[in-house]
């Protein structure tokens, strides 16, 4: 049954692409935030 | 509008949870691949969905490019049309290559159409730039996992990693390389006309796809290779699982994008009222009285 | 080329004689000359080619069994490459004297100004082909056991498709950061069916083993449908900024 480490390994990295994307859009969307906070302080 | 993101969210997480019941419990286990084969029902709807998410694209883009000029745009009106109608004539006359489905092909045809209008209806101008960079971006996300999960499949079952004449997966990895691209340019432009020129690029990605197929289609005619993710019938309660699967990864897809799309639109504040800032410069700081430009500018990060 | 009137404004209205295709030959003569010159790029370029080739039978051992199948993949990676730096080239020289500027506001078509850019590329490219192909053929040995005359419409086909494509994507790339890095990130994976009809093509003759009409189809069909999109699409091109 050494090919059910394949089917795992394929759901795993799935989700690992997919976080990683909806994970840098969170960073993207902070740092947006902060530049916005900044510019309101002017 | 607000209320409907946790709803929505909800309602994928869990579609997302039942796709995957079913297909790891549910789909029965396929005779010659074992459970190996359940790697289809993540990599074959985020394969339907990339096409899908690339398709908006390229429609963005055309909207893009012939919404400013009023003859293009009528040409483009016309030869859409064209292809709706022609498609289903062309479907139920002419025999369809790999023994696809008369209602497919028409069913294809009438889509494309459809698509067209909507997103000329809904979005103009610069918002149909926003969706051409949402559909591009998550379009690479789910075309990189079909990339991956690929040659995942093909090594316990056919023993390889890779077939060079695989035409579906070869045609997926030009498309995938044709958007990165496409990403690449909209990162290290800093032209005014950024979005043109991504735009015609989605044009040319679009125009070299079936060039692609074609391409490597003959070059299997002439050197056979393995066929990864092979044609053919399929089970009916396999293909009832995928259809759910893929449903699930639709939800998830459209989520993404309007999380994608949000983001874009404050950015585009952002930049505005940063732009703005440095033109108008600070009438609250020190700067104000050198009129120094250069501090102003350093400030909005520019 | 039929006569073209030009709406260009009342002040800069041309003369009807001037047609489009005047003006494609008159930028074609004018970029000829202009590299004629400066005669420096143009043997550059050439001892670059020679340096690939080079390069090429050190790495892909030219007396193996196996060079004849591989030939056609080797001749065409080294234009592809040789290429790209030939075009990288071209629209360099118009940014640095503002030609580009000039060409914006002048009432000449963009399209003819697209043609005697392609054209132009054209013939350089041609002419590093010239230079790498009889070297390819005596360090490796080859014979086309298929029939050899199929190999000029290759060729023609084929460099004109990298070419109009490269001379798009360069002037696309021009306004981006790494300008350099950007074209040939654009033209590849654009370009693949296309390398893939010269190579599997010129690969057919050589071995004579199948027939190379389907890639000369493919190859046209590539040029006709990317010729029309650059000439429709590079008024945008130019005009942006």
């Amino acid at each position: 049954m050494n090919s059910i480490k394949f089917l795992y390994a394929a759901y795993v990295a799935t989700w690992t692409i997919h976080l990683l994307y909806v994970g840098s859009l969170v960073r993207r969307y902070r740092r947006l935030k902060q530049d916005l906070s900044e510019l309101k302080k002017k | 509008m607000k209320r409907a993101f946790p709803i929505l969210a909800t309602f994928t997480a869990l579609a997302l949870v039942y796709a995957s019941y079913q297909a790891l419990r549910v789909a029965p286990t396929d005779a010659l691949q074992g459970d190996v084969y359940r790697i289809i029902y993540y990599h074959v709807p985020s394969a339907w969905t990339a096409f899908l998410l690339f398709f908006i694209n390229f429609i963005a883009s055309v909207h893009y490019l012939v919404d400013s000029n009023r003859s293009a745009s009528r040409v483009a009106k016309w030869m859409v049309l064209a292809i709706g109608i022609g498609g289903c004539v062309v479907a139920y006359v002419t025999p369809l290559p790999n023994g696809m489905r008369p209602s497919v092909a028409a069913t294809t045809a009438l889509a494309i159409t459809a698509v067209y209008f909507v997103i000329g209806k809904y979005f103009s101008g610069d918002r149909l730039d926003m969706l051409a960079v949402t559909t591009a971006e998550v379009g690479v996300v789910f075309c990189t996992i079909v990339l991956v999960t690929g040659p995942i499949w093909a090594r316990p079952v056919w023993g390889i990693w890779w077939a060079p004449g695989d035409i579906r997966l070869t045609s997926t990895l030009v498309l995938w390389l044709i958007y990165v691209s496409y990403l690449v340019l909209r990162r290290f432009s800093n032209s005014a006309q950024t979005q043109v020129l991504a735009a015609t690029v989605a044009v040319f990605g679009a125009l070299d796809v079936p060039l692609v197929y074609f391409s490597i289609w003959f070059f299997r005619t002439q050197h056979p290779q393995p066929v990864i993710g092979g044609g053919g019938s399929m089970d009916p309660r396999m293909l009832h699982v995928l259809l759910i699967s893929w449903m699930a990864f639709l939800c998830f897809a459209f989520l993404v994008c309007w999380l994608r799309y949000r983001f874009e639109t404050m950015r585009r504040e952002v930049e505005e009222a940063q732009v703005l800032e440095s033109l108008l410069g600070d009438d609250r700081g020190p700067s104000a009285e050198t009129g120094n430009p250069k501090v102003a500018l350093n400030r909005s990060g520019l | 080329m039929h006569k073209q009137s030009f709406t260009g404004g009342d002040a800069m209205s041309l003369p009807s004689s001037t047609t489009r295709g005047a003006i494609t030959r008159a930028t074609l003569t004018k970029d000829i000359r202009l590299e004629w010159r400066s005669k420096d790029a143009l043997n550059s370029m050439l001892f670059f080619s020679l340096l690939v080739v080079v390069i090429f039978s050190f790495s892909f051992d030219p007396l193996a069994e196996e060079s004849r199948r591989i030939a056609g993949g080797l001749v065409w990676v080294a234009i592809l490459f040789a290429a790209v730096v030939a075009l990288n080239q071209t629209w360099a020289r118009e940014l640095r004297n503002q030609v580009l500027d000039a060409y914006r506001v002048s009432p000449a078509p963009p399209n003819a100004l697209f043609m005697a850019k392609a054209l132009g590329n054209f013939l350089f490219v041609s002419l590093l082909e010239a230079l790498m192909t009889p070297l390819f053929i005596i360090f490796y040995n080859l014979r086309a056991l298929g029939p050899a005359w199929q190999l000029i419409p290759i060729a023609l086909l084929g460099t004109w498709a990298l070419v109009v494509n490269g001379t798009f994507f360069a002037a696309i790339s021009l306004r981006t950061r790494s300008r350099e890095l950007m074209l040939p990130l654009l033209l590849f994976p654009i370009s693949i069916p296309a390398v893939l009809g010269m190579v599997a093509g010129t690969t057919a003759i050589l071995t004579g083993e199948n027939s190379a009409h389907f890639w000369i189809v493919l190859l046209l069909t590539y040029d006709l449908v990317f010729t029309t999109a650059c000439l429709a699409l590079f008024e945008k091109v130019l005009d942006a900024e």
